[in-house]
């Protein structure tokens, strides 16, 4: 069997600045799995700018930003396949991959970094009552039909969700000649960045309906009309605050999931975030397979993802090396009271780096709180944060030596000041 | 002229703020919502992103922008250009499509390589 | 002039489709949606029932039991996949264990294998079942069956054999002519000896055609979850809770896709085209599911989905020839446990009822069994590679949640049975059943379609006639 030291399944963003940073480390014998004709990922079809205001201090669109990674992979001539699937990956790091040149490989890596992505959720998952027409899709089936292919899934559309995807369609669908009637928004905040907001809804006049959802959906062959409603503090709809839309199509911003199912399969554990659980370094509980982008937590900037990738990248390698420690339970982590869910999982405590990063994301918008860092009960940091929301992940970072023991629990939770 | 009231996007604060008839700008947080707002009151700017028709690619459009933002006022007159241009592969992130888009001074360029496919 | 003109490509019309592909007969089927097996037969429990709970001396409980026993031989010459996992009947508080006794006779007057169960033994089948269990009848002939597949690879036996099949085409009347009978449609008008009225939800309305009739089919909706691939051994058998007047209630069970199904509920609906699924009704059917299992993962639902039976008002399914023209066949009322019992009435309906009024001349050439599909995931890693090497379409993944290649697809699309919308396509190679619900592979679908059939993505449907996919092209300024 071909052997490989390290394998990274997906060409994405993070799969690319996984490579980068395994190669930069002295990683030479690795491959990128793509299953896409292009490297990229879903950046591909994000036309729309934003991108890159860290990790390159300009503002650039998907494309361009997939582009400097890309530059950064052939300068490297860090090896590639595209329009490659992995079927499979064994917990003895046997992972199995098929395109129609080669057929059916098996290859035996040593350490392998899962950067597979997000799927939507759609409408299945969430059961919108009501026919089953055609012109339900999600905003990112939206986004690749009319930005790789030109093609309008609609003229008259509703928007389910004020998540960023949905706002950016929103504009997209606007520009070219369709006509958003508005969108739903369950929670009582948007879901979106103020600039979306602003540049996506505001400037075309698309209201915002918050404390809404879609209740029924109407159209037996094609989708004829939305009614919405009103929702209580549970989310459950209100009797009587019903509004009816004629649309032909309705978009769907619902969540993204990770697309964790390789690493399921092996019955890795997994956090609430829905990909896999992994201690500082991204490695998950299986030693040399490591996690890191949207298929371990759902990112809002592609800027993160790559500076969590290039560090699970730089793991991966030093792991290559024996220099990362044995696998072993140590602290775990865990969300707290208003906190969503925390990576890592757990802290292994090795010896490489001196801080602590914790990525997490908080469960309503909260503002003048602290975030709050206990270790075995006791508090060890309190961080005041003047405004803080669920769509921005938080990134912070701790002093390794705060805390004086190997074992035990951490709890991160989002407190009040008065508290 | 009446205030005119709007969201600040530089921060998740998102201070809403209220611009008078002398560009007074009230409710913001810090100093980067008062240029913020002066400027959207007088010239708001967006960027344009959207496709443009091209053969001989992988695929049938190619992504383009504005380089520079445009007046919001003109972004319909952009995408009634842009709706027009009909590229050939090869190009290149950066390449100029238009010098001058509808009367803006902006140019509108690539932003994704796509090479000539047989 | 076609020797027989069944109305209807649901399960039954497929079957007596099949059944009479068999013999030197002209045959056309008409087909009002844009694929077969397209209303009923592809929005329902999918289960092959064994035929303990009609009841005995029926329709029903003949063409159950007789067809329960033809599946395994049915399903290899068509290919289908057909599990026979079992089924209980599950007894969860005291009342209900007398039943089981009642059951057990039904059971054996129909000729079923079954037994009873004490809680320990269902337990120690079923280790995720309600610990309330107070016992359960089971039948181990009955099972799981893939209903998309059961339908197409009957018709496609069919027409491989010679029948003519026309979808998209709607009867608008049927008239006795003398010795023959002329079915108009929308599209054209066809003359026929024999005519058999396979309509499903419309089979009274096409009955009242030729004369009137007694009876009438009732829509009764029934509304479904479907949940994502398990871990095996949650379920193991198909479980049903005690049957009640309103039917066999809702069910929890493995499907063939590894899935779970969870249904249906039962409600008497007004409009037969009324689809619509309704949050109060699947609580009902979560809540009633969960006094069988009570850890069902509902988290992992991927689709909620309704089908409307056709039941008759006669209670027990009509297959005979009308009484006053025996060359006007009426196979009506097919509800539950009609996909098992279509096999079995295709026999009869073919031997017994069309046989008497035709001859019927067995064909030199006859065609028992359809072109085995290839299925790369059962293959080794040597017959995978040599499969992709002489058709690097089957190392091509088009659907990554269900694990479908572009080899498969093309090779339904090139199948007897038009594949012409994106939900057949679904059907045949399952492409877009899972958990993204063609999120990523959809717009590929479309793209396939459009390229097959030489026409505009704008013109791909979903499924019936005006569910276009995408409804217009940008830019067309620069084109």
């Amino acid at each position: 069997m071909e052997t490989k030291d390290l394998l990274i399944i997906g060409g994405g963003s993070a799969g690319m600045a996984a490579a980068v940073g395994a190669y930069d480390r002295g990683v030479k014998d690795l491959l990128i799995l793509e299953k896409g004709p292009f490297l990229g990922g879903i950046l591909n079809q994000c036309i729309h700018n934003g991108f890159g205001l860290t990790e390159f201090k300009e503002e650039l669109t998907g494309p361009e930003f997939a582009q400097r990674l890309i530059t950064q992979i052939l300068d490297r001539k860090i090896p590639y396949q595209l329009d490659t699937y992995v079927i499979s990956i064994s917990k003895e790091k046997v992972v199995t991959y098929m395109n129609g040149t080669d057929g059916v490989v098996e290859v035996q890596a040593k350490a392998i970094i899962m950067a597979a992505g997000c799927y939507e959720r759609n409408a299945g998952a969430i059961g919108i009552p009501g026919d089953r027409p055609a012109g339900i899709l999600t905003a990112g089936q939206a986004q690749l039909f009319l930005n790789e292919y030109g093609y309008l899934v609609g003229h008259r559309v509703f928007i389910l969700g004020s998540g960023d995807i949905g706002l950016i369609m929103a504009r997209r669908l606007t520009l070219e000649g369709a006509k958003v009637l508005g969108v739903a928004e369950i929670c009582p905040w948007s879901n979106g960045l103020n600039r979306n907001m602003v540049q996506c809804l505001y400037d075309y006049d698309i209201p915002l309906f918050l404390s809404h959802t879609v209740t029924k959906v109407i159209g037996r062959s094609r989708l004829e009309k939305v009614i919405i409603a009103k929702v209580d503090e549970k989310k459950n709809p209100i009797p009587g605050t019903e509004q009816e839309f004629d649309v032909d199509t309705l978009i769907l911003s619902v969540g993204l999931v990770p697309n964790n199912d390789l690493l399921d399969n092996l019955g890795i554990p997994t956090s609430r975030s829905r990909g896999a659980l992994v201690n500082e370094h991204y490695e998950t509980s299986v030693e040399g397979i490591f996690s890191c982008g949207n298929v371990l937590h759902v990112h809002d900037l592609v800027d993160n993802v790559v500076e969590e990738a290039r560090q699970a990248g730089e793991a991966a390698a030093l792991y290559l090396k024996g220099q990362l420690p044995i696998h072993k339970e140590s602290i775990a982590v865990l969300p707290g009271s208003g906190i969503g869910y925390v990576v890592p999982g757990k802290i292994d405590l090795a010896d490489c780096g001196d801080d602590l990063i914790f990525k997490f994301r908080v469960r309503q918008p909260s503002r003048n709180v602290f975030i709050q860092y206990e270790f075995n009960g006791i508090i060890i940091k309190k961080i005041f944060k003047p405004i803080i929301i669920p769509s921005e992940m938080e990134i912070e970072k701790l002093p390794k030596n705060i805390l004086n023991s190997n074992q035990g629990t951490i709890t991160v939770s989002l407190v009040d000041k008065e508290a | 002229m009446a205030d005119i009231t709007l969201t600040c996007i530089i921060c998740p604060r998102g201070c809403r703020l209220t611009v008078d008839e002398h560009l007074n700008v009230t409710g913001n947080f810090c100093p980067r919502g008062i240029v913020y707002g002066k400027q959207e009151v007088t010239n708001p700017t967006r960027v344009v992103t959207s496709t443009v028709r091209i053969d001989r690619a992988a695929l049938p459009l190619c992504p383009v922008k504005t380089a520079q933002p445009i007046p919001k006022k003109k972004i319909f007159d952009v995408m009634s250009s842009i709706n027009e241009v009909h590229l050939t592969a090869p190009v290149a992130i950066g390449d100029v499509v238009i010098t001058d888009v509808a009367g803006t001074g902006v140019a509108l360029v690539v932003t994704r390589n796509m090479e000539k496919i047989p | 002039m076609e020797d027989v003109l069944i109305i209807g490509a649901g399960a039954v019309g497929c079957f007596i489709a099949r059944s009479l592909s068999r013999y030197e007969l002209q045959v056309l089927v008409l087909e009002k949606e844009n694929d077969v097996g397209d209303v009923t037969s592809m929005a329902n429990s999918a289960i092959a029932h064994s035929g303990y709970d009609p009841e005995p001396g029926t329709n029903k409980a003949k063409f159950n039991v007789l067809g329960n026993k033809m599946m395994p031989e049915v399903c290899q010459k068509l290919d289908v996949s057909f599990g026979k996992i079992g089924t209980l009947t599950v007894a969860v508080d005291d009342d209900q264990v007398p039943l089981l006794a009642d059951l057990l006779v039904r059971a054996h007057q129909n000729g079923v294998e079954a037994k009873i169960l004490t809680p320990e033994e269902v337990k120690a089948l079923e280790p995720h079942i309600n610990p309330a269990v107070k016992g359960a009848l089971l039948c181990p002939t009955g099972g799981i069956v893939d209903p998309f597949t059961f339908t197409s690879r009957a018709m496609e036996n069919a027409c491989d054999n010679g029948v003519k099949l026309h979808l998209a085409e709607t009867v608008l009347s049927v008239a006795k002519e003398g010795d023959h009978y002329t079915v108009k449609t929308d599209r054209g008008s066809y003359e026929a000896k024999v005519v058999v009225n396979a309509a499903g939800l419309h089979a009274d309305e096409i009955a009242a055609m030729i004369e009137p009739v007694s009876w009438k089919i009732l829509p009764r909706k029934g509304e479904y979850f479907v949940l994502n691939h398990f871990a095996p051994g949650l379920v193991n058998h198909v479980l049903f809770p005690l049957p009640s007047a309103k039917g066999k209630g809702v069910l929890v069970t493995q499907t063939t896709s590894g899935n779970y199904l969870v249904g249906p509920s039962s409600e008497f609906i007004g409009d037969k085209g009324d689809l619509a699924t309704d949050v109060p009704t699947l609580e009902s059917v979560k809540a009633q599911a969960q006094s069988l299992i009570p850890s069902l993962p509902f988290g992992e639902q991927i689709r909620v989905f309704s089908g409307i039976r056709a039941t008759p008002s006669t209670h027990d399914f009509i297959i005979e020839a009308s009484p006053r023209n025996p060359d006007f066949i009426n196979v009506a009322g097919i509800e539950s446990p009609g996909l098992v019992s279509s096999p079995a009435i295709g026999e009869y309906v073919v031997k017994d009822l069309i046989g008497a009024v035709l001859p019927l001349i067995a064909k030199a050439s006859y065609k028992k069994a359809i072109k085995k599909y290839i299925r790369p995931l059962s293959l080794s890693l040597l017959e995978r590679n040599a499969l992709i090497q002489a058709n690097p379409d089957y190392g091509e993944m088009v659907c990554d949640c269900e694990k479908v290649t572009l080899g498969e697809i093309k090779e339904a699309l090139s199948r007897s049975v038009p594949c012409l919308t994106v939900k057949a396509l679904k059907k045949r190679t399952r492409v877009g059943f899972g958990k993204c619900q063609g999120g990523f592979c959809q717009p590929k679908v479309v793209r396939l379609l459009a390229d097959y059939y030489h026409i505009s993505p704008l013109e791909v449907l979903y499924d019936k006639s005006g569910s276009a996919i995408i409804l217009d092209e940008i830019k067309k300024e620069a084109k």
